[in-house]
């Protein structure tokens, strides 16, 4: 798969990510060719094996429905970077 | 050109937990702001998600009750965007391996049964909430509260499988009714406790391929969805008539003008670029689990309402309303374990303990006749002690009061009268009042055989027993 520069944007957008000209040049470059070493991978036959999700061969971890205490407002808005009442407080978004 | 309508639902549910899915933090609603609230629902780093069991339990039940396979293994994965009630940055659901697959329900409108597909059910933390506060000084920012972040939803995605609003209406009424039964959801949509997003596409009658579709968010009643619907069916239909086309985009009902808006610069933001979350390990479900399960649902409405017909012999229509609610379902069944027969139960629970509901606004779990006293109450009717009429009257007082009926019969002298010397009385009396009346019975006009009944009726306060009148007016008016 080739990367495009299109590409780099589009995902720089989504991350919400501002480059300027060099940096998606380069990073389009180094993209590129971190997904030419994965391809590498399609050199195997995966025909009949289970895409792995995870590393680790661990299922089901669960914990029982029981409410626990919370941290309290104060702690949970300490990093808030602004804040109203017990709100968060941030700029309006307009749907 | 005749237009079809194609729709498909996307219905949230969110579960009566007692903590969130992935944090042991409550769920309860109307806290103070941010106030359930910890390191893994604020998106903290380095915080990890642990999966509450109850949750796969209810989206089991959910699962085998609209008729679904239940997935030996499924996988939570992140979907990625960014809003400011989304503190991760995704929200944890699930994509290419849900819990649940391939159900289906079958739903009726107007007499016509149909089968709708229902191509998955998956689980998914809810978003928190943006709240627009009038407190001073805030202006125009927005307020975020995550108690609601982390909140345990079933995402329920239909097939494109209703062909008009009335189509989609009854589905979702009948979902609502389902996981209401199954006691997984409140069903309080306004709360948006059960929230509904609908596809919406229109294509000439007979074409083969589906039109462009607009997904409408933010229906939160049966009316509004119907509402929506229509208007947006309305709308794209004038749409391509005017030489227009269809874009797919996310539209806003407004429930105060019932049309539906673009919400525009979401497009891009659809790329959600999903993939499975590292933090949550694959979920495994034995048969085993999935056979407890089945053995532990309760009786579903669909079920409850054949044996209705079937076994007890009600009609239709009896069964319908009977079964409309699992509480009111309960509430009939109780009664009739205490008295059982069927059609007399049936018709004081659609009758006079419905009315008396809709009067007080009470629900049928806070209903002040109970069972015993209802039972209580046909058993009098059935000794002859008082009559159906003066029944009625005796039930308001046991719903005011919430006496037993015989303490309010006995207190009120209500004992029905069916000693004939007595009836005979009064009989006699309005009889010699009313000659005028005797004189065009006995001319063959027999309609005024009901004056003289109710006259009698009236008499004796209601209290005289109206086959004994009957008798005895009969063979009085004759002789």
């Amino acid at each position: 798969m080739k990367i495009t520069r299109a590409d780099v944007e589009h995902v720089a957008k989504l991350a919400r990510l501002e480059l300027t000209d060099e940096e998606a040049a380069t990073f389009t470059g180094q993209m590129d060719a971190i997904l030419a070493y994965v391809d590498k991978l399609n050199e195997l036959d995966t025909a009949g094996i289970v895409p792995t999700a995870h590393a680790v061969p661990m299922e089901n971890s669960f914990r029982e429905d029981v409410a626990t205490p919370s941290i309290g407002i104060d702690n949970a808005l300490a990093n808030a970077p602004s804040r109203v009442e017990g709100f968060f407080r941030v700029p309006k978004v307009i749907e | 050109m005749k237009f079809q309508a194609v729709i498909g639902l996307e219905v949230h549910v969110q579960l009566l937990t007692n903590s969130k899915i992935f944090c042991g933090c409550s769920t309860k609603f109307g806290a103070a702001p941010n106030s359930q609230t910890c390191p893994v629902c604020l998106g903290l780093p380095g915080a990890l998600p642990v999966l509450n069991k109850k949750v796969v339990e209810y989206a089991i039940r959910a699962g085998l009750a609209t008729n679904h396979s239940i997935a030996p293994r499924s996988v939570f994965a992140r979907k990625n965007y960014f809003y400011p009630d989304l503190p991760k940055g995704y929200q944890i659901s699930q994509y290419e391996l849900p819990i649940c697959i391939n159900g289906h329900l079958d739903i009726e409108v107007e007499g016509e049964a149909k089968r709708i597909g229902i191509t998955r059910i998956h689980m998914e933390e809810d978003a928190g909430k943006l709240v627009h506060a009038d407190i001073p000084g805030v202006g125009d920012d927005s307020c975020v509260d995550l108690n609601r972040a982390c909140t345990p939803l079933l995402e329920v995605v239909s097939e494109p499988d209703l062909r008009s609003a009335d189509e989609a209406v009854a589905y979702l009424k009948k979902l609502h009714q389902i996981v209401v039964y199954l006691g997984i959801c409140d069903g309080n949509m306004e709360e948006g406790s059960f929230r509904c997003d609908a596809n919406v596409s229109v294509m000439p009658v007979g074409s083969a391929t589906f039109g462009t579709r607009a997904e409408i968010k933010n229906v939160n009643s049966f009316k509004f969805v119907k509402q929506a619907i229509e208007y947006e069916i309305e709308r794209q239909i004038e749409l391509i008539e005017e030489g227009g086309k269809v874009v797919q985009e996310t539209r806003l009902f407004d429930p105060n003008s019932g049309t539906t808006r673009s919400m525009r610069g979401k497009e891009e933001a659809h790329d959600y670029r999903y993939f499975p979350d590292p933090d949550l390990v694959p979920l495994v479900i034995s048969d085993d689990w999935v056979e407890d399960v089945r053995l532990s649902l309760p009786e579903l409405p669909a079920a409850r309402l054949q044996r209705y017909q079937a076994e007890l012999g009600l009609p239709f229509y009896d069964a319908e309303v009977l079964t409309a609610t699992r509480e009111l379902a309960d509430y009939f069944e109780a009664c009739l374990s205490r008295y059982p027969q069927a059609k007399p139960v049936a018709n004081w629970v659609m009758g006079e303990v419905t009315r008396g509901l809709n009067d007080s606004g009470l629900a049928i779990t806070a209903c002040p006749v109970t069972p015993d006293l209802l039972a209580e109450l046909l058993k009098l009717i059935d000794t002859g002690t008082i009559s159906n009429k003066i029944a009625k009257t005796v039930f308001e007082e046991m719903w005011q009061t919430g006496k037993a009926p015989a303490a309010i019969v006995e207190e009120k002298g209500l004992v029905q009268v069916s000693d004939t010397g007595e009836i005979e009385r009064l009989i006699d009396e309005i009889l010699a009042a009313n000659q005028g009346q005797v004189e065009e019975f006995r001319g063959g006009k027999e309609k005024v055989f009901g004056f003289f009944v109710g006259q009698v009726m009236r008499a004796s306060k209601g209290k005289a027993n109206p086959a004994v009148v009957n008798d005895l007016l009969l063979t009085k008016l004759k002789g």
